[in-house]
């Protein structure tokens, strides 16, 4: 018969259409603005309405998300520390050459110092690819989660700008954090265990 | 459409009158219409095409924003969202869709490339942003940037329209608007402001 | 790891005696070919030795030997390792013959290889510009040639550190943008050349009216801008009322000279650059860069990671059939509702990408010897829930929507024809060419990584019409999916990668090319390392971009309102196409 095979494609929208209703009874009152019914609507079991109601309810990023980097300080006693060093690496490694630093150099040796006097990032080269804290040795730059940055005009990061907490960092990221805070830790244990190797050394 | 929106504050409504008048501005009124039809132009440049696409697909859905309607023709679009790297080759017929685009219109910027050049900006064929051909309003930066990203700039559009004002939108100023001139293809792209210093660089050469 | 091509135990000596030499430079392979002996070489490689399929031609300046090189990749259809070709030319006097006649296939690439490189086709017939425009001053690809941002020849620029002071390239060159004229160009005495030569071309044809009638034949432009190119594409075509007289696509728009940058980048700058070719699946891409690159280091990838990569492509390939469906509905005019369905599917595919990669459309998953990292905590489990129950599900339920559809069947059913012996002449590859009936599948019929570990079916449609061009994608859904769920079940535990990750990677001289079977079609990378950081030459056989040649001659004689389900039926990407 001529147009079975519509109505039999109208059959499959009809079933949607139906879907969205019966999926609203099934969830009633939670399907919408709960973070248990944005799971199941981003879940393979997902049916009905498909919709994010962003601004008001947000998709959770996961942790690798990437935006625009940022630059991690941990807070300590005598106040914030930065870790990136200005080595350089982050400037080499990025694709479109959107990172620039200045490094600081002593005032009375001229020898340089590991922080980065100026450090700018133009958020209208970035091209998002990670690779700047992929091979930060120092783990002092990171990709940050936070996309809502438009505005009325170019974006250009400074140094201050740039400038995130290292709470705010395991805060973003627990898994990747846990990870290289003990690697840390695991290193300095080393770096421990030898100085007092050699001061043992030293006194024997 | 809920009152706190439409309601000009500094009027007091007596309480038998709540929900059934509405005191508010000419400017406000102006600018809620606008602001909740803004028809994009159906049009993709490049990779960040694609979010958009995605941004006007079920899940995101910007028709939440009044945005449904993407419109092939300039004649009938209010904002154009440049998304993706503008090229050279590109850049006359960006300019001429903008010149056909009827006032109000508005320009987005979504992406590193149509912001500022991306990371093809070196690039031989590459214009370092639309920007240098026609202005824009917004800038959204990522790389492409997220459905979800691209929501907040045009939300950021919406906030830019609620603070125009009919007495001084330039579509209701007295005279012409002048048209953006077209660039040329030569041996390379020529912007027209520049002739006269490409005219005088050659005649020293 | 990709089979090498093998330097095939083929005897030239007898055949030819003179003119075709083998490559002996070290790190090369293949032969090189007198300029004079190049059609007669490659007419018998095609009748007489079986290598009937041209996949790629390029060229490389060698600027210091004085040199240019044209590059020939040719397969054979039944499957095998693949051979190589070169005819060298003086950098001065660049004119090599045209391949046009004997693989139509060569026709946009030599143009392109005439565009950037000034390689002059004898007897190639539309011999123009094709992703610059005509009046563009020089080739560009060419390594003395620079244009105006131009900082220095390789990457890092040493301006970013340790004295990075922040500027942007516009405030250090003349007119404040990315323009340079010719020392002696005066704007107002030019005469611009416009489009003369594409009309002129496109009045070439043959005037088949036999009503008599004489009716005025009419030239129209789709596009750039328009709604059902897929991009920026656009298409010039002469009417006669509404039948194509003559049609020739007209690309470039975006052509982010790909190439010219990745020349600049090094080896792994060029990683996240190759997620913006195809746009719609970067892990593809990535895979066929990553071979390519791999086999010239010479390095083993862990059995995890290939796995791994496995599972990425396929998924990669399942998310671009669906938005390739969809769009091809749009293209016909059911606006929408397809599309939407099918980019719902995708949305959770892109979760899955975006959890392990961080990114939903440009990845930058793959690295030399491995992958970035390995796949979080519940990202297989993501994966099997999807490729257990509900795609499968989903694609039938698709295929219930559409397929019987009789709008969808007497729009497509019959037309935009190509045959068998016309897909192989003009280079198409992927679902296109099997489309037509050629079972050529590069994960069969040349395997690279650990395809040949799995059990699935390499999906062929006999008619070659638009149809089979739609049907064909559900096909390979399915396939995917069932070597999706192979993976899941037999991927191991084990490291990720190849030693440490470095971000500077050594790469001994000498050329490769990686293909990968891509959603597309066969996607192609041609690297030429001298040793240094950063690639000699870096080219990109793209799928989209060739599966382009056939597509004037298919639409001949089709209505208007035909050419554009014969595009959305080819699957472009304006990113790959233009590059």
């Amino acid at each position: 018969m001529y147009g079975k095979g519509i109505l039999k494609g109208l059959g499959v929208t009809l079933k949607r259409f139906v879907n969205t209703y019966v999926d609203d009874l099934k969830w009633l009152g939670k399907r919408y603005y709960t973070a248990e019914g944005l799971a199941h609507r981003s879940s393979k079991d997902a049916s009905g309405i498909f919709t994010v109601q962003y601004p008001e309810e947000k998709l959770p990023v996961p942790e690798e998300f990437r935006f625009i980097p940022f630059l991690v300080y941990d807070e300590t006693e005598e106040g914030n520390e930065i870790r990136c060093t200005s080595c350089g690496i982050c400037a080499k490694v990025c694709p479109p050459q959107c990172i620039w630093i200045v490094r600081t150099s002593d005032p009375k040796t001229g020898r340089p110092v590991p922080a980065p006097a100026d450090f700018t990032i133009d958020a209208d080269i970035c091209m998002n690819c990670g690779l700047c804290s992929e091979y930060c040795p120092f783990d002092a730059i990171k990709m940050d989660h936070d996309y809502e940055i438009a505005s009325y005009g170019r974006t250009v990061y400074g140094l201050e700008d740039l400038m995130k907490p290292a709470s705010y960092y395991a805060e973003i990221r627990p898994i990747n954090n846990s990870i290289e805070e003990a690697a840390r830790k695991a290193k300095e244990e080393a770096k421990a265990a030898k100085a007092a190797a050699r001061a043992a050394k030293a006194a024997q | 459409m809920e009152n706190k929106d439409l309601n000009s504050p500094g009027y007091e409504i007596p309480d038998d009158m709540q929900g059934v008048v509405s005191i508010t501005t000419m400017d406000r009124i102006y600018n809620w219409g606008r602001r909740s039809s803004v028809w994009p132009l159906m049009f993709g440049l490049a990779c960040c095409a694609i979010e958009m696409i995605c941004t006007a697909a079920s899940r995101y859905d910007f028709s939440r924003f009044g945005m449904e309607v993407m419109r092939p023709s300039p004649r009938q679009a209010d904002m154009m969202l440049v998304s993706g790297t503008v090229t050279k080759k590109m850049a006359p017929t960006i300019v001429r869709l903008y010149n056909q685009m009827p006032e109000p219109k508005y320009v987005v910027a979504m992406g590193a490339c149509a912001s500022g050049g991306g990371p093809f900006k070196e690039g031989y064929n590459v214009v370092s942003g639309v920007d240098k051909l026609i202005p824009v309003d917004v800038y959204v930066p990522g790389c492409p940037p997220t459905p979800q990203a691209l929501i907040n700039g045009l939300i950021k559009l919406q906030e830019l329209i609620d603070t125009q004002s009919i007495k001084q939108v330039r579509w209701y100023q007295k005279g012409e608007l002048a048209a953006v001139p077209i660039p040329i293809l030569g041996p390379d792209l020529i912007y027209q402001r520049d002739i006269p210093a490409i005219h005088d660089a050659g005649k020293e050469a | 790891m990709a089979t090498p091509i093998e330097a095939p135990t083929l005897d030239f000596s007898s055949r030819f005696p003179e003119g075709v030499v083998a490559d002996e430079r070290k790190g090369f392979e293949g032969y090189i070919v007198d300029a004079d002996k190049l059609i007669e070489f490659a007419t018998a490689l095609r009748d007489e030795f079986g290598y009937d399929y041209l996949s790629s031609v390029t060229g490389v300046d060698y600027v210091a030997e004085e040199m240019l090189e044209v590059v020939y990749h040719a397969y054979k259809t039944i499957g095998g390792a693949g051979l190589v070709y070169k005819v060298q030319v003086a950098r001065d006097k660049a004119e090599v013959p045209s391949l046009y006649d004997v693989f139509p296939g060569a026709d946009f690439q030599e143009r392109e290889a005439w565009d950037l490189m000034g390689i002059k086709f004898t007897g190639h017939p539309d011999l123009r510009r094709i992703l610059l425009w005509e009046g563009f001053d020089g080739h560009p690809l060419r390594k003395d040639w620079q244009e105006a941002y131009y900082e220095a020849d390789v990457k890092p620029f040493k301006s970013r550190w340790p004295e990075g002071n922040f500027y942007r390239s516009e405030e250090k060159v003349d007119y404040k943008a990315n323009v340079k004229y010719p020392g002696n160009f005066d704007p107002e005495k030019w005469v611009p050349e416009g489009e003369d030569a594409l009309y002129g071309s496109l009045a070439k044809y043959e005037d088949t009216d036999t009503s008599g009638l004489k009716t005025d034949h009419i030239t129209v432009n789709l596009g750039p801008q328009h709604p059902s190119t897929h991009g920026v594409f656009r298409i010039a075509a002469t009417l006669d009322g509404e039948t194509i007289m003559n049609m020739k696509p007209v690309m470039g728009y975006l052509h982010r000279n790909h190439e010219k940058i990745g020349e600049r980048n090094t080896y792994l700058q060029n990683m996240p650059f190759t997620d913006r070719l195809d746009y719609l699946s970067s892990m593809s891409n990535n895979f066929g860069y990553a071979l390519a690159v791999e086999k010239l280091m010479n390095i083993e990838v862990p059995e995890r990671a290939e796995y791994i990569r496995v599972l990425m492509a396929e998924l990669t390939r399942v998310q671009n059939h669906l938005f390739a469906i969809g769009m091809f509905l749009n293209d016909l005019g059911a606006f929408f509702t397809p599309s939407l369905y099918a980019i719902e599917e995708r949305e959770l595919v892109l979760d899955i990408f975006e959890m392990v990669s961080g990114s939903r459309m440009m990845c930058n998953y793959f690295r030399f010897g491995g992958l970035a990292r390995d796949l979080p905590e519940g990202a297989l489990t993501m994966i099997r829930g999807l490729a257990f129950e509900r795609l499968p599900r989903k694609v039938d339920e698709m295929d219930r929507f559409l397929s019987d559809n009789e709008i969808l069947r007497s729009r497509t059913v019959g037309q935009g024809y190509l045959s068998a012996e016309d897909a192989i002449r003009y280079s198409a590859a992927g679902p296109m060419l099997r489309a037509s009936g050629v079972p050529y599948d590069i994960r069969r019929a040349d395997p690279y990584s650990i395809y040949d570990r799995f059990d699935f079916n390499v999906a062929v449609r006999q008619n070659g019409d638009i149809f089979d061009r739609y049907i064909i994608r559900l096909d390979e859904i399915r396939e995917s999916l069932r070597i999706i769920q192979q993976a899941v079940e037999q991927i191991p535990e084990g490291p990720i990668q190849t030693g440490k990750p470095q971000y500077q990677v050594r790469v001994p001289a000498g050329e490769s090319y990686g293909r990968v079977e891509g959603p597309k079609g066969e996607l192609g990378f041609y690297v030429v390392s001298d040793g240094k950081a950063n690639p000699y030459r870096y080219h990109v056989r793209a799928p989209s971009f060739i599966n382009l040649t056939a597509f004037g001659p298919m639409c001949q004689g089709l209505k208007i309102a035909d050419v554009v389900a014969v595009l959305g039926s080819i699957d472009i990407v304006l990113g790959e196409t233009d590059r």
